[in-house]
Parts: C-alpha cells; sequence; structure tokens
C-alpha cells in the first residue's frame, strides 16, 4: 500500500479524482445551500488558501511574518486590473495575481530574509504598510476610495477546488526533499546551513509559494468581494491569518483547514451577540491558546496518526518480540 | 535663513511626536527584554489611557496633572492583569501563542472601549489654556512643552529606576539570564508584574499626551501608534532602553520631516521605510548588541 502511494502516476490519478470529486461534491452543495452559508464557505476557502501559504513561510520554515496582506493585496489589485482594465478572463486574473505577489515575495525576499526573528517580523509588517500606503495614493487602484466595478466571478466550486489544490500542494511540497529542508531550516538554522542546505534559497522559495497563495486568495477575494480598497489588507487582515495558522496549530495543515473554518465561521456564529461579538473573539483568542498553547492541532500530525493507526501497530509489537 | 528657521520648527514638533512614541516604545522593549515577547496590546492601553485620561478630564475638577496621574495609574493596573491572565499562563510556550494572546487581548479592549464609548472620534476637553512663545523666529506651543517635559522627566526616572534602584538591579538581571537571577533570590514573577505596570504606566501617559497634543481620542488609535512605536523599539534595538527612547525619537522626526517636504500622504510609510533601510544596515538596530549565537 505504501510503495504504491508512492508510484508518481498513483498520485497524480489520485490527485486528479480528488479535484474531480470536490469540483462535482461542491457544485452540489452550491445547488443546494443557501447563498449565506455559501458565502461563508467561500470566506474560508480563500482564508485556508492564504493560511496555507503562510503555514509554509512561519509554520514550516519557520520565518515570522506580519506582512501576508500585503501579497493579498498585490493579488488583489494585480487581478482587478487584469480583468477590468485588461478584459483577461477571470481566472488568467487569478493566476496573473498570484505570480505578481510571488514576483514582489522574491523581491521582498532577498534583502528581508536576512534578518531574523522579529526584526524579520516588523521588516515583513513595514513592508506591508507601504504597500498598504502605496495603493491609497496610486492613481491605478483609485487611491483611498476603492477599486470599483470588478465582476464577481469567484464561485464556491471554483475556490473549493483551488483550496484542494493547495492543500494537496503543500502535502506533497512537505514530503520533498525542498520541504524537508524548510523543516530543517526551522529546527535549527545554522545546523541545516552546516549540513550543507541553501537557508536563504529555501527560505525565499517559501516566501514566494506563500507569497503566490496570498496572491490567489487575494485575486479570489477580490472577485468575491467586487470591491476592495487599501483598507481591507490593513495589519489586521495579516493578523487574521497569523491567528489562523497559531491557532490551528503552527506547521500542521490539518490544523490550518481547521484554523480556517474555526476563524471565519466565528464571528458570524457570535453574530446573534450583536455589539459583544468582537470582545467575545478577542476572548476566545486568549482562551483558545491558554488551554491549547501550541494550537487545536498543535503536536499532532494527521498523517502519522493515520499512518500509525493503520501500519505502524504490527511494527511496534514486532519491536516489542525482539 | 527660512529654511533653517522652518527646520527647527519641524525639529520641535519632531520631538514632541517622537517622545510620544518614545515612551510607548519603552513598553515593548523594555517586556522584550525581560520575557521576550512582542505585547502587541501595548497600542490598546496607550489608547485606554487616553480614554482614562478624557474621562478624568471630563469630570472638571482635575486639573492635566491629576487626569495623567490617574490615567498612568489605571492603565498600570490594566497591564498587570492583563499580564497576570493572559501572558503567564503561556510563559514556557511558545512565543507565538503569546503574540495571538496578545493579539486576542488588544480586539478585546478595542472592542470593548467601541461598545463602553462609541466607535466616534472625540475631542479632548482643554485642560489649560494654550499659548505659543516665539523664541527667536520659531514658535513652541505650551503643549509641545509640557509633552516634551514629561515624557523626558519620565524617561529620566525611568533610566535612575532601572540604573540605581534594588527592583531595577533585578529587572537587569532577569533580561540578562531569567534562571541564574531566580537562584539569586529575585522574585520573577514580581520582577515581571514591575515592568507590565511600568511600561504600561508610560503608554498611559503618552495615551493622555497624545489626547491633548491631537485633540483627538478614539477606540482604533492604538494600532497605527503601536505599530510604530515597535517600529522604534526595534530601530532603536529591541530590549535596550536608550535605543527605544532614541528609535521614537528618529520615527517622529522622520514623519515631520516627511510632512515639510510635502509627501503628507506618505507620513505612515516614512516610518517604515526608515526601520526596513536601517535594519538592512544594522540588523539588531541602532543600540543593539548582536547576539552571539551558540551552537
Amino acid at each position: 500500500m505504501k510503495k504504491l502511494l508512492n508510484n508518481w502516476l498513483i498520485q497524480v490519478l489520485l490527485f486528479l479524482s480528488l479535484l474531480g470529486l470536490t469540483a462535482y461534491g461542491s457544485q452540489i452543495i452550491n445547488d443546494i445551500t443557501s447563498p449565506y452559508v455559501l458565502t461563508i464557505g467561500l470566506f474560508i476557502g480563500i482564508n485556508l488558501i492564504m493560511a496555507l501559504g503562510l503555514n509554509l513561510i512561519t509554520g514550516v520554515t519557520g520565518q515570522l511574518s506580519l506582512g501576508h496582506a500585503a501579497f493579498m493585496s498585490i493579488g488583489a489589485y494585480a487581478s482587478a486590473i487584469a480583468t477590468v482594465n485588461y478584459h483577461l478572463p477571470f481566472l488568467v486574473g487569478v493566476l496573473i495575481g498570484g505570480l505578481i505577489a510571488c514576483f514582489f515575495g522574491i523581491i521582498i525576499g532577498f534583502p528581508t530574509l536576512r534578518l531574523t526573528g522579529d526584526y524579520l517580523a516588523i521588516a515583513t509588517l513595514g513592508f506591508a504598510e507601504i504597500v498598504r500606503v502605496q495603493f491609497t495614493n496610486m492613481k491605478i487602484t483609485n487611491g483611498a476610495i476603492g477599486f470599483l466595478g470588478i465582476e464577481g466571478s469567484t464561485t464556491f466550486p471554483i475556490v473549493m477546488t483551488i483550496a484542494v489544490q493547495t492543500i494537496c500542494a503543500m502535502v506533497w511540497l512537505e514530503n520533498s526533499r525542498n520541504g524537508r529542508a524548510m523543516l530543517a531550516i526551522r529546527e535549527d538554522e545554522v545546523a541545516s546551513s552546516a549540513v550543507g542546505i541553501n537557508t536563504t534559497l529555501y527560505k525565499i522559495q517559501a516566501f514566494a509559494i506563500g507569497a503566490f497563495c496570498a496572491g490567489v486568495g487575494g485575486a479570489l477575494f477580490a472577485h468575491t468581494t467586487t470591491f476592495i480598497q487599501p483598507t481591507d489588507f490593513g495589519f489586521q487582515k495579516s493578523v487574521d491569518i497569523l491567528s489562523i495558522i497559531v491557532l490551528g496549530g503552527l506547521g500542521s495543515i490539518p490544523g490550518t483547514i481547521i484554523g480556517a473554518i474555526v476563524l471565519t465561521a466565528a464571528p458570524e456564529i457570535l453574530r446573534p451577540l450583536a455589539n459583544y461579538r468582537m470582545i467575545v473573539y478577542g476572548l476566545l483568542l486568549v482562551v483558545i491558546m491558554i488551554f491549547r498553547p501550541y494550537g487545536l492541532m498543535g503536536g499532532v500530525n494527521l498523517r502519522q496518526a493515520v499512518r500509525r493507526a493503520m501500519m505502524f501497530p504490527k511494527k511496534k509489537q514486532a519491536g516489542r518480540e525482539e | 535663513m527660512p529654511i533653517l528657521n522652518n527646520l527647527m520648527q519641524q525639529l520641535v514638533n519632531g520631538l514632541a511626536l517622537g517622545s510620544i512614541y518614545a515612551l510607548i516604545a519603552l513598553g515593548y522593549t523594555m517586556v522584550y527584554g525581560i520575557i521576550g515577547m512582542i505585547n502587541f496590546a501595548y497600542g490598546e492601553i496607550f489608547m485606554f489611557g487616553a480614554y482614562a485620561g478624557l474621562v478624568l478630564a471630563l469630570t472638571n475638577y482635575v486639573n492635566v496633572y491629576v487626569a495623567l496621574l490617574g490615567a498612568t495609574f489605571i492603565t498600570m493596573v490594566l497591564g498587570v492583569v492583563i499580564e497576570r491572565v493572559a501572558y503567564r499562563p503561556l510563559r514556557r510556550s511558545s512565543r507565538l501563542s503569546a503574540l495571538i494572546s496578545a493579539i486576542g487581548v488588544s480586539f478585546f479592549l478595542s472592542s470593548l472601549m467601541v461598545r463602553v464609548k462609541g466607535p466616534n472620534t472625540r475631542g479632548f476637553p482643554t485642560l489649560f489654556e494654550n499659548r505659543i512663545f516665539e523664541i527667536g523666529d520659531f514658535q513652541i506651543t505650551i503643549y509641545q512643552i509640557v509633552i516634551i517635559g514629561v515624557a523626558g522627566l519620565l524617561m529620566l526616572s525611568l533610566h535612575l529606576f532601572v540604573t540605581y534602584s534594588k527592583m531595577g538591579r533585578a529587572m537587569r538581571a532577569c533580561a540578562q539570564d531569567q534562571d541564574a537571577a531566580s537562584l539569586m533570590g529575585v522574585n520573577i514573577d514580581r520582577v515581571i508584574s514591575v515592568t507590565f505596570a511600568i511600561g504600561s504606566g508610560l503608554a498611559g501617559a503618552a495615551g493622555v499626551l497624545a489626547g491633548i497634543y491631537f485633540n483627538a481620542v478614539q477606540p482604533y488609535m492604538g494600532l497605527l501608534a503601536g505599530l510604530k512605536a515597535f517600529a522604534a523599539a526595534v530601530l532603536g534595538g529591541i530590549g535596550s532602553i536608550p535605543g527605544a527612547m532614541i528609535g521614537g525619537l528618529v520615527i517622529g522626526l522622520t514623519e515631520i520631516l516627511g510632512v515639510t517636504v510635502n509627501l503628507s500622504e506618505y507620513k505612515d510609510a516614512f516610518a517604515f521605510a526608515i526601520l526596513i533601510l536601517v535594519l538592512l544596515f544594522k540588523p539588531a538596530g541602532i543600540m543593539g548588541r548582536k547576539a552571539n549565537k551558540k551552537v
């Protein structure tokens, strides 16, 4: 079974069937669910895509970034300009948004990734603020007034399909040579560079991929809300995405999925509390962190857990017999 | 020499603004120096201080110094309570969980204030008459004198406290090596509580000063001020008290100079641009010492 799963052809087939299944399933959900619930689902998917990108940077590679919203805004504006001003198809616009965000991720990554820890965090935060102020003062983005007239082309099946693609890509990446190198950098940067890992290269790779995800998420966001303005992408947004991955459990993909669902749905579930909503939301963050300091899924590796449940018992018993 | 005069004028304005940032930055840097944690709720403590000052000032019986002292005291209590409830249980876990907890606290405080006092911007009552002094060709308002004076006094007393008092010595010991300090009989929990009290008190005082200076108080004022003060702390070298003062002044001056050269739309970006530039050339900040990594 394990050998079978390692065959790339099987992997590709599995991936394609998963995609087909998602597209079909979400289409059915799309048809039977109320628009309100569907919109929440849409935002869960978008947040999940962006959070997976940040998870790669912060959770897997261990580089704290407080500027994820900047890449999101770059993707959002780039795709909006592509589809509105240049009349490109929606999905091409999404791809352009992702690629341009990725490009900026690399440009920003080169100088700032020399910094470590909190210095990196504040540099990315500063970069995000600069991007936001720049968008506020640009003509093509219509400044502080906001970019109007984007077509609402994002649909639930599209978001879900892209989200599943992202999850698969992240799982695959984490188990590849590059992913292991990134994990090594998180655990000990000095040691990993001593064994010959090009730490700068892998950090920039993580940054670029993370920025790409954020850009795609931003593009989807822009084509959902049909109107974007620079204040949508402030520090608050970066913090929202960071909360998702820390609350879910840093570095854990299932954790990120759960975090995205919980934190996107929580403000909606708390809606009956009306004015006390954000107060309770703040308290919720504190309480969850106190009771689960490593996140909801922190320290739980679902893949390992499943593998352990499926195959490990035999091996363990064999070990005991010795 | 109109240019030179203008420059002097902007220096005075920048100094006043920079003093406010420096006061908040001190809170960030002290807490960071001792427990290595970024207290993202400081911006909100600053906002709370401004509101406390506002409420006190509105009672009409109070003059500016009493409002300042009262707000400082309230935020000191607030800081200690926050540390106790939201950070102490997380002291042994990863720094990111404490960060998220701090963010939760900051959400809580700002939305609580929206609930209690409403989301609108409020003016500050005039606590004393504003007078303008002309020194040579540039002017300085009495507000600016009070702000620079109070901030300078607070920073000086903080410096004396940290350098000469017993508690100050305990704080420096904790910053160097917490375990060793606790073996020498320093009560770590007390030191951390005191650090939070002092840092929050400074932020609260800064809140009242900012309220007086800008004549505007609103529940989200803490966010950007907090971010800039944090930038100031990192710019000066996080963990270093003189660094925070210098960083705050640099950020304040840059912002004002940005306005002077007619780029006021970009004024919020200036602080961060300077910060990134400095960090690229001096990755540990202006006054920060580069930590040697043991392998």
